[in-house]
């Protein structure tokens, strides 16, 4: 537990302290960014934007998901920080089960508070937003497991950044479909499917990105 | 105290296509030391490692009746932090050991508020020496430990193993330099090469 709060402590303060890892800030700026860029291209159109606009929120989180992967991980396996935890004892799932947490933490309540502004943008009707955010809620965790899982496994790879973006996207389509099929239908299903992926990309990460990351150190 | 051992025996390692060493086995008790030696690209490092547990072997085991440390040529503290702040983190992992005082040991004291980033090599490499073993592990494995140290600070670092391996510690040196250590044994790596 003493293990687990001290790499916890670490990982938020690099997260949100604008430290090497680029910090909360970026992505979702990026996320804003995104989210303003679709009205300037498909037209003022009020009715067409508010149609559009929850599938617009969900493609802008799933492209800023992108953004922070290449600082996820590998840092720490340049620098021995793995190599010292191991011989410590430390086993790398905990390690990257604490680093799920603090990349959730530092990219799901931040991206969907920025909904709310991306959503003001684009004229989204008040369920419309009730629905995206719940959607987020559910779906983000499952696409901070995913990044953490492409990140372990491309995390000795010169081309790492490139291809974790390339790799995001199709692995992330399930989380899409459901989370913003549910504005669509607006049942409660697709919500519930949508968590019941992010909780089982939640459950399998620290044990694939702790093979990923023992796999990186023989190679 | 329950005396360190290690056992390790008939270790072969193979990195990529080619075959390092094979048939390597030696033990070690509580109180001694090995030097590693051989050229460039034996294994030295790679030996380490397997005897870290960070290396899987191709053949052969490592039996060890302690923990271990390892001193390599990374620096697992955060770059853009002070270095007294950089090391609070080892502190609450490590349960305490990188104190003033401990800082003041491997002279770091005065470096306490330099960001990491700024320090120079021989000042990395005694700010890595105190992050490796500040535990006091049964086993200290130690991958070219005189690089970058001036004089002084390899000296220092000598008698700090002699006192270490006194107390009944283990260690072993990679490193193809001389390093000074009481009943240090010597392993050429090239006699296992295959």
């Amino acid at each position: 537990m003493r293990v687990v709060w001290a790499l916890l402590r670490r990982d938020l303060a690099q997260m949100f302290g604008g430290g090497r890892r680029g910090g909360a800030v970026l992505p979702v700026l990026f996320f804003v960014a995104t989210a303003m860029l679709f009205p300037f291209a498909v037209g003022p159109d009020p009715v067409l934007l508010a149609k559009a606009g929850g599938g617009i929120v969900w493609v802008a989180a799933l492209l800023a998901a992108i953004l922070p992967l290449d600082r996820l991980l590998a840092p720490d396996l340049e620098q021995g920080f793995f190599d010292q935890f191991a011989v410590r004892g430390i086993a790398e799932e905990a390690v990257v089960a604490v680093r799920l947490l603090a990349h959730w933490l530092s990219f799901g309540p931040p991206l969907m508070l920025a909904a709310l502004p991306a959503a003001a943008l684009l004229g989204l009707h008040a369920d419309t937003l009730r629905t995206v955010e719940w959607g987020l809620l559910a779906g983000t965790p499952g696409l901070a497991a995913i990044g953490l899982m492409i990140a372990a496994l491309t995390v000795s790879l010169r081309a790492g950044a490139a291809l974790a973006g390339l790799l995001l996207i199709p692995l992330a389509v399930p989380l899409l479909i459901f989370g913003a099929g549910a504005l669509s239908t607006g049942g409660a299903s697709g919500l519930a499917l949508t968590a019941a992926i992010s909780l089982l990309l939640c459950a399998i990460a620290p044990f694939a990105g702790g093979a990923a990351i023992r796999a990186a150190r023989e190679g | 105290m329950e005396p360190f051992s290690l056992s390790v025996k008939d270790l072969a390692c193979r990195r990529g296509d080619r075959l390092l060493f094979r048939g390597l086995s030696f033990e070690l008790k509580g109180g001694e030391a090995l030097q590693i030696v051989g050229p460039n690209g034996t294994g030295k490092s790679s030996l380490l490692r397997i005897i870290a547990g960070l290396l899987r072997p191709l053949a052969g085991t490592v039996e060890m009746g302690c923990a271990v440390a390892l001193l390599d040529d990374k620096l697992a503290l955060d770059e853009h932090l002070p270095l007294g702040k950089a090391f609070e983190f080892w502190d609450r992992l490590d349960r305490g050991g990188y104190g003033p005082n401990n800082l003041g040991s491997r002279r770091l004291d005065t470096l306490a508020e330099v960001p990491v980033r700024f320090l120079s090599t021989g000042q990395r490499k005694r700010a890595a020496i105190l992050l490796s073993n500040s535990r006091m592990a049964g086993l200290w494995l130690l991958d070219e430990p005189l690089n970058g140290l001036d004089a002084k600070a390899a000296a220092d670092f000598q008698d700090y193993v002699g006192a270490y391996l006194a107390e009944g510690f283990m260690a072993i040196v990679a490193s193809h330099q001389p390093f000074a250590a009481p009943g240090l044994r010597q392993l050429d790596l090239a006699d296992y090469a295959p």
